[in-house]
């Protein structure tokens, strides 16, 4: 990498942090991560009393709440960030300076880390209390934890970057992403355990990373004798990376070129036709 | 003027004197089976104020995208700092500046927090002539905006919004600087401080600076050249001036005697109105000699056009 590209890549790191420091002070830009949360915090009070093969439902659901809000952070993250900067200019601005580009993803892909994890510690913090036996991980679980979160955002984010490339507008690239991921929320065990489903069901949550996720944030977070409730009574962590890790193989390949196809037809007067639909449509 | 410019110019300042900063040979573009741009030519020289005219959809945008390197042309030749656009690289942006028609992007960030940013890129591509970037405090304070330097970009009014627009393609210290529309929503102080800053920046920094407008007094004031674009083809080229004279050789002559008014086209203004004088003296009164204005000459070809004698190009 030459030092241009590696002193673009630090301004991007900079406008990053910058930014996400921007979304701390913007209180009801976290709103619907608050909310969200919350819910997720009451779906945890509930289960407390119902218990799954001797342990408490709300102690399998927690580590499977945290690997979903990893893939949702990851993919609806970056592609609404992708599209609403692509609709406000604000991508196009970077296209117009010197590796403006570069500094940009960076940032972007930055933001997305910071603010997933944010969404993570809202719902962990108050969960480690609501939640008895969960810090019972010790050091190793913790590592585990952070290992499947890198995992998930590499399987995850080019996923989103390639949706809000594609999307013809903020909107649209919420509503690409929102039911699909909450029909697929609904057959990857995280509210309750996969094993409930009839089998095709099981094979189908199966494809996708969000199940994965939620198994890898289990076996790093609950006690061994949790492993029963799980398919081939296994946490099956060989078959989770080699899942996750074609995921995110094929989006980081796939990714680059529908990324610089997007930005390429970036111009002025292409933003400024998605202003005026935008405009039309009344926000 | 150009000319005395570039004569004037200290000796290796420049890596390419003389070679003009864009060049246009024959572009074409087409969308569909609509031809936008049907052989448009041009050139533009270092320190040259261009101001491109033309009705709606005459391809003003067009070609100015294609220069910026952002849409691919049709065919025909085009250099741009001596660069093909198509191939520009990140070091061939970082000479030029683009003012982008912004919206709502940057909502949280502050005036100085984003011009300190942006920059930031052109750090590694200044040279002992050309420093980069601009001073920011004394960028803020040249598009007038010292006082909202801290204030955050949402609160911005439409016009503050522009001229940082503005500030934004000139933090590079660009030599060549693309503006479409540049002083739209202006209001007319802003507007004047508006047009000192391109006076400001053809003469001092020696910017070659490409604008389009729609508005004929700002093309006439700031213009070094116009180029009237219509039908896809450049039908007019020349100053304020030489584009009058091209389309009208006539003045309008109107007067007053004993009460009567009266109205006189003559090809020597100042000759009828001396004789004028000379053969009623006092009685004259209420005298007026109107040129023919780029608004007059402006929608003579483009009428022109519009009726079918685009062939009568008309170039100076």
């Amino acid at each position: 990498m030459s030092s241009v590209i590696m002193g673009a890549s630090r301004l991007g790191a900079r406008r990053g942090v910058l930014e996400f420091k921007q979304t701390l002070s913007t209180p009801w830009e976290l709103m619907w991560s608050f909310m969200l949360n919350g819910a997720f915090l009451l779906v945890l009070f509930f289960q407390r009393s119902h218990t799954v093969d001797g342990s408490p439902l709300a102690l399998l659901t927690l580590p499977s709440i945290l690997g979903m809000s990893v893939a949702t952070g990851g993919l609806q993250g970056a592609t609404s960030i992708l599209a609403t900067h692509r609709e406000d200019g604000t991508l196009l601005r970077a296209k117009a300076v010197p590796n403006g580009m570069v500094g940009y993803l960076v940032a972007q892909l930055l933001v997305t880390a910071l603010t997933t994890v944010f969404g993570l510690l809202l719902v962990l913090v108050p969960g480690l209390f609501l939640v008895d036996g969960t810090t019972a991980a010790g050091a190793g679980g913790w590592a585990a934890v952070a290992g499947v979160l890198a995992l998930g955002l590499l399987a995850t984010l080019p996923w989103g970057v390639i949706i809000g490339s594609l999307a013809k507008s903020a909107a649209a690239g919420f509503g690409m992403t929102f039911l699909p991921t909450v029909g697929v929320v609904a057959i990857s065990g995280i509210f309750y355990p996969i094993t409930a489903l009839p089998g095709w069901l099981q094979w189908l949550g199966q494809v996708f990373p969000i199940y994965w996720l939620g198994l890898g944030m289990r076996a790093a977070l609950l006690p061994d004798s949790a492993v029963t409730a799980e398919i081939g009574d296994s946490w099956r962590q060989v078959q989770m990376v080699g899942v996750l890790g074609a995921w995110a193989v094929v989006g980081l390949v796939i990714a680059p070129p529908i990324l610089r196809r997007m930005a390429r037809k970036e111009s002025g007067s292409a933003m400024e036709a998605r202003k005026e639909r935008a405009i039309h449509r009344g926000y | 003027m150009t000319v005395t410019r570039e004569l004037g110019e200290p000796a290796g300042r420049a890596p390419m004197a003389g070679e003009p900063v864009i060049e246009v040979r024959d572009l074409r573009m087409r969308y569909g089976s609509l031809d936008v741009l049907r052989g448009v030519d041009f050139s533009a020289h270092r320190g040259e104020v261009l101001v491109l005219l033309g009705p709606n959809g005459a391809g003003k945008t067009t070609t100015i995208e294609i220069l910026e390197g952002f849409r691919i042309r049709g065919a025909g030749e085009v250099r741009v700092l001596g660069v093909d656009p198509a191939k520009g690289d990140e070091s061939w942006r970082a000479r030029m500046g683009v003012v982008l028609q912004s919206w709502r992007d940057h909502g949280k960030w502050r005036v100085r927090e984003l011009l300190e940013h942006l920059g930031c890129y052109y750090a590694p591509y200044a040279t002992p002539e050309r420093s980069r970037p601009y001073d920011i405090d004394e960028l803020i304070a040249t598009v007038g905006l010292t006082e909202q330097a801290d204030q955050k970009l949402r609160t911005l009014s439409g016009g503050q919004r522009r001229r940082l627009d503005v500030a934004i393609g000139m933090v590079g210290r660009p030599e060549l600087l693309f503006m479409d529309e540049p002083a739209a929503g202006f209001d007319p102080k802003a507007r004047r401080d508006f047009h000192d800053l391109v006076h400001r920046l053809s003469d001092l920094e020696d910017t070659t600076i490409l604008l389009t407008t729609h508005d004929l007094d700002e093309a006439e004031k700031l213009a070094d050249r116009i180029l009237i674009l219509a039908g896809g083809r450049i039908v007019a080229e020349g100053s304020a001036d030489q584009l009058a004279r091209r389309v009208s050789a006539e003045a309008e002559v109107r007067w007053s005697r004993a009460g009567e008014h009266y109205v006189h086209s003559t090809g020597d203004a100042t000759g009828f109105v001396r004789e004028l004088f000379a053969q009623y003296g006092e009685e004259i009164a209420d005298l007026e000699v109107r040129r023919a204005t780029l608004e007059d000459t402006y929608m003579a070809l483009v009428h022109r056009h519009e009726s079918g004698h685009a062939e009568e190009a008309i170039s100076l």
